[in-house]
């Protein structure tokens, strides 16, 4: 058999297998649901009113609060996403499965590129659904530039998916996961565009806006933000671009079986 | 028949392992290992528990990398090719099946890893199951099965790929009587049915006949290389659990190789 087969149908058994687990994980997916869908009505409809948001790039009137939070809210899914992937690695790792994985006769890079598109399409099926429900909700966002955004939202889940895959070879329990919640997820999103656009941040604190002009969370909204209204965002392309390339090496090398398990004994002799 | 046979001759060995050796940390968990193993060859490897069968069984499918020495698969280095993995079959001693999938979910995905066709992957399975009377369980998921049917799957799952080296790791561990006895007399089959090469771990003596060639592995050494028999002769021993003692206390301790 061809290398180019033998690379699709392992490409494709790990796709099958991650829609497999979501399938079966109905309260995933309406959790993945239910998050954003409670900041679009409850959240939004509270803030609404307290913010005003001026016209800023890329849009060219006002608009409402729901609107501005939609490309927040994808990238909230996709990082919450990210890390449920590499909550199911730890258990992978903890249950034994991961080693049917990583033995698996292909390069390790390329067994968690695949790892990472299969998460990826997971994503995108909830963040297509998140689109459906708030168009019925009646916001009336730029859905048109879905197809556009496509391609910034693959690869800003490549790029989450692979800060998710780095944390999971440095969490060695499932116990010590809610660490990532606390230290990772909420830091990553609360400092980042997706709430508040950054001119608002600095109006109470600069250091708080530069923080969040340097977060690769807040490059990947604005990508996202920007490809929907058709417009291109240089800077924050090529932050998504880097920062995508150096947390996926550093997940490759993490997963090095040259440095994995050296430091610490993880299987009984 | 194996879909991996060596890469230049028969007597090419299918598992060469040279002066292997692995640390955790500071802790030296095995050193100076060597040991082969020709195609169609059953081998046991036994040793108490902390002795290093499972880090050795990882070095070799490649989880850990040798800290010393080297290993090859049919002749092919492991270090230098991700698929001279494809002709392993292993059993961990761990369970790592998919709970949340089927059994047949399971043995789809680990046929797609190995680059398996679906059609030939179901044909396969098929068989497989029946041969081991799971036929009907194919579709049930797999956290249903009891411990013993978890272990066939993980046995059959290790031999779609139709193996030309098989590592078993304690695989009958925390299984019955009758259900070890069974699983036993299938392994032992498979070097005469499928001509792979089998490497099985275990501290069970009782799973060990006089005619098998048995590796002894202690405090991450080997220490005796050659057929039960004849190393209970020629070290005037009795049984295998004597020649085990006689190793932990460290009397005429050979290293091999």
């Amino acid at each position: 058999m061809n290398a180019q087969r033998r690379y699709l149908h392992a490409l494709t058994g790990i796709t099958v297998r991650e829609l497999l687990r979501f399938v079966h994980q109905r309260e995933r997916f309406l959790a993945a649901l239910v998050r954003p869908l409670l900041w679009l009505v409850v959240f939004a409809a509270g803030f609404r009113a307290a913010l005003g948001l001026s016209i800023i790039p890329p849009y060219q009137t006002y608009i409402s609060y729901e609107v501005y939070i939609i490309p927040g809210l994808i990238g909230m899914i996709q990082l919450f996403n990210g890390m449920q992937s590499s909550l199911s690695m730890v258990y992978d790792q903890e249950m034994g499965s991961m080693r049917v994985l990583l033995t698996a006769p292909l390069p390790r890079w390329y067994l968690l590129l695949c790892k990472l598109l299969a998460g990826v399409l997971v994503s995108i099926m909830q963040i297509a659904t998140f689109l459906i429900a708030s168009r019925l909700a009646g916001i009336d966002f730029a859905y048109q530039g879905v197809i556009l955004a496509l391609p910034v939202m693959i690869l800003s889940g490549i790029m989450l998916g692979s800060l998710g895959l780095l944390i999971s070879s440095m969490v060695k329990q499932l116990e010590n996961f809610a660490g990532v919640m606390n230290f990772i997820i909420f830091p990553l999103f609360f400092m980042s565009s997706a709430l508040y656009p950054i001119w608002k941040m600095r109006e109470s604190s600069d250091l708080l806006a530069q923080i969040c002009e340097l977060n690769p969370f807040t490059h990947a909204i604005e990508a996202i933000r920007f490809a929907f209204y058709g417009q291109f965002n240089g800077v924050s392309m090529s932050v998504l671009m880097v920062c995508t390339l150096v947390f996926f090496s550093a997940a490759c090398w993490s997963y090095d079986p040259a440095r994995r398990f050296r430091a610490s004994k993880t299987a009984s002799a | 028949m194996t879909i991996h046979p060596p890469t230049d001759t028969a007597s090419t060995p299918a598992l060469d392992i040279r002066a292997l050796g692995f640390d955790y940390s500071s802790k030296q968990a095995l050193n100076d290992v060597s040991l082969t193993l020709a195609h169609g060859e059953l081998t046991i490897l036994l040793g108490p528990n902390g002795a290093g069968k499972t880090t050795l069984f990882s070095l070799i499918c490649g989880l850990f990398a040798p800290a010393r020495g080297s290993i090859s698969i049919n002749g092919q280095s492991l270090l230098k090719r991700s698929d001279a993995l494809a002709p392993l079959g292993i059993v961990f001693q761990a369970q790592t099946l998919d709970l949340d999938l089927s059994v047949q979910q399971n043995l789809l995905y680990f046929c797609a890893l190995h680059g398996l066709p679906k059609a030939t992957a179901r044909s396969r399975i098929a068989d497989a199951l029946k041969r081991m009377d799971l036929h009907t369980r194919a579709n049930d998921k797999v956290r249903t099965l009891n411990g013993g049917h978890r272990r066939r799957v993980e046995i059959i799952r290790s031999t779609l790929h139709e193996p030309s080296i098989l590592l078993l790791d304690e695989p009958t561990v925390g299984l019955d009587i009758p259900t070890r006895a069974e699983l036993v007399d299938y392994v032992r089959e498979l070097p005469s049915s499928q001509g792979c090469a089998v490497l099985w771990a275990t501290h069970l003596i009782d799973e060990i006949r006089d005619t098998d060639r048995v590796a002894l592995l202690h405090a991450g050494k080997l220490h005796h290389d050659g057929i039960a028999k004849n190393l209970l002769e020629d070290n005037q021993l009795s049984d295998l659990p004597a020649l085990m003692q006689y190793v932990s206390d460290g009397h005429k301790a050979q290293t091999v190789g």
